[in-house]
């Protein structure tokens, strides 16, 4: 008779689960309006992700393994979790507005929300590909339900069947090539391949199974961070998807997969960086140009935002590559995660935002999603376009916005690597991006209106653009508030 | 002095208006934009007010910096707030705060669409340019430059003439272009040095080769500022396009950024480089002298005419900035204040009479002089002095810049004299088309001469002009020691690599 697990640093993990579980009860035995019911639910499962952020920062910071070595806590895990979870209940908040104007109430909107995000928690705190697995298809599973969640829609149930074949065999190869892995070092366990890799390289170097199931798992991998060539599901299942659940697709899943990637590569084929450094530096570099010129020609404003998280997850996996630069010292490495946990920290706070003023485009009471549809909303309503131009000088990377930091942390990090090729292909692109922020600020400020959108937007909306605008303008003043916790968590992951 | 971070509170200043016009500013359309030029003429004058006192505390008998300012900031990619000017900075931050006000003041009656949001983007622009200047930490001087950007796209594009889009988008991508190089090249220097601390980096010595590419780099953004031909072309397109203030800041400050950039980083940071490429400058700035003024003599739009008189001033700054003397480099210094003052005063001068007529062709004109005798002189001083009279400010530039380019090349300093000539010419054509003849047109028959508002505009302007011209030493013992400080390490490090070289 084995002894209980230490539940402690699973806790906020236990309790979500709880949530989910009771939250669904209360949504089936609940009486009344059924948008009565969900906006009760919906109030207290994001309730519910503000606690779970709470009980993440009291328990799960400090480094530790429970479940038989199968979890892992420390600060990098706690980092991604705070991310997720922020994310997670901004965008629940603010998918009210939406899914009420367009007559869809449904309790389990919530319920799968949780869903998923108690998926991402485990995938960021997997240390184990076994566990890893279970991680990722809890969350995708939620998440191709609430792609498709208003069924009578033809793009919502077309978009949630895409994302659900595209990734279902993204899974496969993700699980084909942990079982190649399995096969050649005989375990899952990430410490251990750690250790194992770190003898195997000195003596006869890595097999080519062990590469092939490497290169397998990445492949799954960049499928779900949407890193070129395996985006091409993005811009469909964006477009596709209600605006809400873009808006939660776009931020909490990519703050886990780019973590997990990180924590896998680093933490388990940290050794083996010679054999996928390389990997690494051609998707960012496809992605940071597919990202900045496919973009220019999408008049979707969901479309749009789609190419523009493929170009910023290329930015972000500079910092994944900077990571891989095992011949500059662990310090150089260090500091390439330290800088994408910047970059991916401003990136889920402007795409909130950006995404509270797409929720807030609307049409006598419809909403739209073109981006000429904005004309003349500084005159309309100047404090959203403010906002909005903000977030999109701030995407295009111009100081004093938070942006630019971001992208200064990278491509610093990138210098320190030697990596200066990426470097300035990510300044180019930058450029090209830059083109199609910069047409939206022209749309909302130079261009009239021919039929000016509504001036309603829900307060749940306001308040997380006000918030996320208030961040990236005044990030500047007071840096260390995110660097100093992106430090800390990428000097976690090098502790162990 | 005291313990008063001066720079900060000149730099962040217009900010705090900016913050009272967001807070306090209420009411209708009218009074809403009433208050707002009030609140910003009112931050904006108090900045320059400051920015005086700055001047008087100047000490102007050492080429260190001074009212230095520093904290970390960003620690973890080695940024500091790094502040405080010298002999070559102080007399731009001068340059921006007597600007703005007058910016403000030009745009009283002439905007009317949204003049809350106009004034907010130039206190903002002002920040940007007062924090440029005064940077000590190259970073932090990227920041600023780049993000001049933000206000005079929205200015341009908002408030521009018909065309704005194509001129905001042309000014926005031309110049990112060329200033993320700059940056990719910072990120280097700091590669090399571990720093971005301008006062130590200017201490480094890079690698000859490394000083190459990095000095390409930096011209790349800062050419594109000066402007120097051939990548100039978007600067006639935003001024034809920009409002009035928003010419006056664009010629006055904005085109200084691009001068102020190869005086303090390419020539003491990268001086073998400069060496290097002193003939390609000369080369460029010569066409551009010569090339831009017969440009300027066919114009037909009063803005595009004053516009490539720009570029042609501008090859003179480039000219003396890279003669590597005390007289060359303190003239190209000297000729981008009256510059900054002169052209700032013409585009007003055009704004005067668009306000009134609402077109800038030059043929729509004729006998001025008639209706507006007070106007007619003005124009004339100004006119005098960007041609570069004696007695006026813009002499003492262009003589310096020539006595110290004499002594380097003598070919040069002729060709860049024919460059004045030129100068001359266009500039008295178009007076003699504007102001002179005989006053035929209907629509002029009517127009008014400049009201007292306007004159109030000008009056500090032709003060400075004068007296910058008949008694120019007080701006030359300004920048003087920090001028001989720079040429004097930029010798020793060609000579020390020339030597290097010989021992080889």
């Amino acid at each position: 008779m084995s002894e209980l697990p230490n539940l402690t640093p699973a806790l906020p993990e236990l309790f979500m689960a709880a949530v989910a579980l009771t939250l669904l009860m209360v949504g089936v035995f609940m009486k009344g309006e059924a948008k009565k019911v969900t906006r009760f639910v919906s109030y207290l499962a994001t309730g519910a992700m503000i606690l779970a952020l709470l009980l993440v920062t009291a328990f799960s910071t400090t480094a530790g393994t429970t479940f038989n070595g199968l979890f892992i806590t420390g600060a990098f895990p706690a980092f991604a979790k705070v991310l997720i979870l922020g994310a997670s209940a901004l965008t629940l908040l603010m998918s009210r507005d939406f899914f009420e104007n367009a007559r869809v109430s449904r309790f389990e909107y919530p319920v799968l929300a949780i869903l998923a995000t108690l998926g991402m928690m485990m995938m960021v705190s997997a240390n184990d590909l076994i566990a890893l697995y279970m991680g990722l298809e809890l969350q995708s599973l939620s998440l191709y339900v609430m792609a498709s969640i208003m069924r009578n829609d033809l793009r919502s149930t077309e978009s949630g069947l895409k994302y659900f074949v595209l990734g279902a065999l993204a899974s496969g190869m993700l699980l084909y090539g942990s079982s190649l892995v399995y096969g050649f070092a005989g375990t899952t366990n990430f410490e251990a391949m750690a250790e194992l890799f770190a003898h195997e390289q000195g003596v006869h170097g890595p097999s080519v199974g062990l590469i092939f199931g490497i290169v397998f798992v990445m492949v799954g991998l960049a499928f779900k961070v949407s890193a070129v060539p395996f985006h091409m599901w993005t811009p469909d299942v964006y477009e596709g998807a209600p605006t809400p659940v873009t808006a939660f697709f776009a931020t909490a899943p990519k703050v886990a997969a780019l973590s997990l990637f990180v924590f896998v590569m680093m933490g388990a084929f940290g050794d083996l960086a010679a054999q996928w450094q390389q990997i690494v530096i051609f998707i960012s570099v496809a992605s940071m140009a597919l990202g900045a010129f496919a973009a220019v020609a999408q008049s979707n404003i969901k479309r749009l935002m789609a190419y523009s998280s493929i170009g910023n997850v290329g930015y972000m996996l500079i910092g994944l590559a900077v990571g891989g630069a095992v011949a500059h010292g662990v310090e150089t490495q260090q500091n390439g995660i330290e800088s994408m946990l910047v970059y991916l920290t401003i990136y889920v706070v402007m795409t909130l935002g950006t995404f509270g003023c797409i929720l807030a485009m609307k049409r006598s009471g419809t909403h739209v999603e073109n981006i000429n549809d904005l004309a003349g909303l500084s005159k309309s309503n100047p404090l959203m376009a403010a906002a909005l131009a903000i977030f999109m000088f701030s995407m295009a990377g111009i100081p004093p916005l938070a942006g630019f930091f971001g992208k200064l942390y990278v491509f610093q990090a990138a210098l320190e690597a030697g990596l200066v090729v990426l470097a300035v292909i990510g300044v180019l692109t930058s450029v090209v991006g830059c083109y199609y922020y910069i047409r939206l600020i022209k749309i909302m400020y130079f261009d009239d209106a021919e039929d000016e959108l509504d001036r309603n937007v829900g307060k749940e909306i306001k308040l997380v653009v006000a918030a996320a605008a208030i961040v990236i303008l005044a990030f500047f003043i007071y840096p260390s508030l995110i660097t100093d916790s992106a430090a800390a968590a990428a000097a976690g992951l090098f502790a162990g | 002095m005291s313990n008063i971070p001066l720079l900060s509170v000149i730099t962040f200043l217009p900010l705090v208006g900016v913050a009272m016009i967001l807070l306090l500013v209420r009411g209708d359309v009218k009074g809403e934009s009433k208050q707002a030029k009030n609140i910003a003429l009112l931050t904006s004058v108090a900045t320059f007010v400051i920015s005086l006192g700055i001047w008087f505390n100047f000490d102007t008998s050492t080429a260190d910096f001074q009212f230095v300012e520093k904290a970390a900031w960003l620690p973890g990619v080695g940024v500091n707030y790094h502040m405080g000017i010298d002999g070559i900075s102080m007399l731009f931050v001068l340059l921006s705060t007597l600007l703005t006000p007058i910016c403000i003041l030009s745009a009283w009656d002439a905007v009317t669409k949204r003049a809350k949001e106009y004034m907010i983007s130039f206190l903002i622009l002002e920040t940007m340019m007062i924090g440029m200047f005064c940077a000590l930490d190259m970073m932090l001087f990227y920041i600023f430059f780049e993000g001049v950007l933000i206000p005079m796209f929205i200015i341009i594009g908002v408030w521009g003439g018909q065309n704005r889009i194509y001129a905001a988008f042309k000014l926005f991508l031309y110049t990112l272009l060329g200033s993320v190089l700059m940056l990719v090249a910072m990120l280097a220097m700091y590669w090399d040095a571990n720093t971005f601390d301008i006062p130590t980096l200017m201490t480094h010595t890079f690698p000859a080769q490394m000083q190459t590419w990095l000095w390409l780099a930096f011209f790349a953004s800062f050419a594109v500022k000066v402007p120097m031909w051939p990548v100039h072309t978007w600067l006639p397109d935003a001024h034809v396009q920009a409002p009035t203030a928003g010419s006056v800041i664009l010629a006055g400050v904005l085109l200084k950024m691009g001068g102020y950039g190869f005086l303090r980083f390419s020539i003491p940071m990268m001086p073998l480089a400069s060496a290097d490429f002193t003939p390609l400058i000369y080369t460029l700035s010569i066409i551009a002298v010569i090339y831009t003024s017969l440009v300027a003599l066919v114009q037909d739009d009063m803005k595009k005419l004053i516009a490539y008189s720009s570029i042609a001033h501008m090859g003179f700054v480039t000219i003396g900035a890279f003669t590597g003397n005390v007289q060359g480099i303190e003239g190209a210094i000297f000729t981008m204040l009256s510059h900054g003052i002169v052209s700032a005063a013409l585009f007003l001068i055009v704004g005067v009479i668009y306000d009134r007529i609402h077109t800038r062709e030059i043929a729509a004109y004729g006998g001025l002089v008639e209706r507006m005798p007070k106007y007619a002189v003005v124009f004339m001083l100004f006119m005098m002095a960007s041609v570069g009279l004696p007695g006026t400010s813009g002499f003492v530039g262009e003589v310096l810049v020539l006595v110290g380019v004499f002594q380097v090349d003598q070919w040069v300093a002729a060709l860049a004299a024919t460059g004045a000539i030129l100068g001359a010419a266009y500039s008295l054509y178009l007076y003699r088309r504007i102001v002179f003849g005989a006053l035929k047109k209907e629509s002029l028959k009517a127009i008014l001469d400049m009201n007292k508002r306007e004159v109030l505009v000008f009056a500090p302007l032709i003060i400075l002009t004068l007296y910058a011209g008949v008694y120019p030493q007080p701006f030359l013992d300004v920048m003087h020691a920090s001028v001989e400080n720079l040429v004097n390490n930029y010798h020793a490090a060609v000579d020390a690599a020339s030597a290097q070289v010989a021992v080889q």
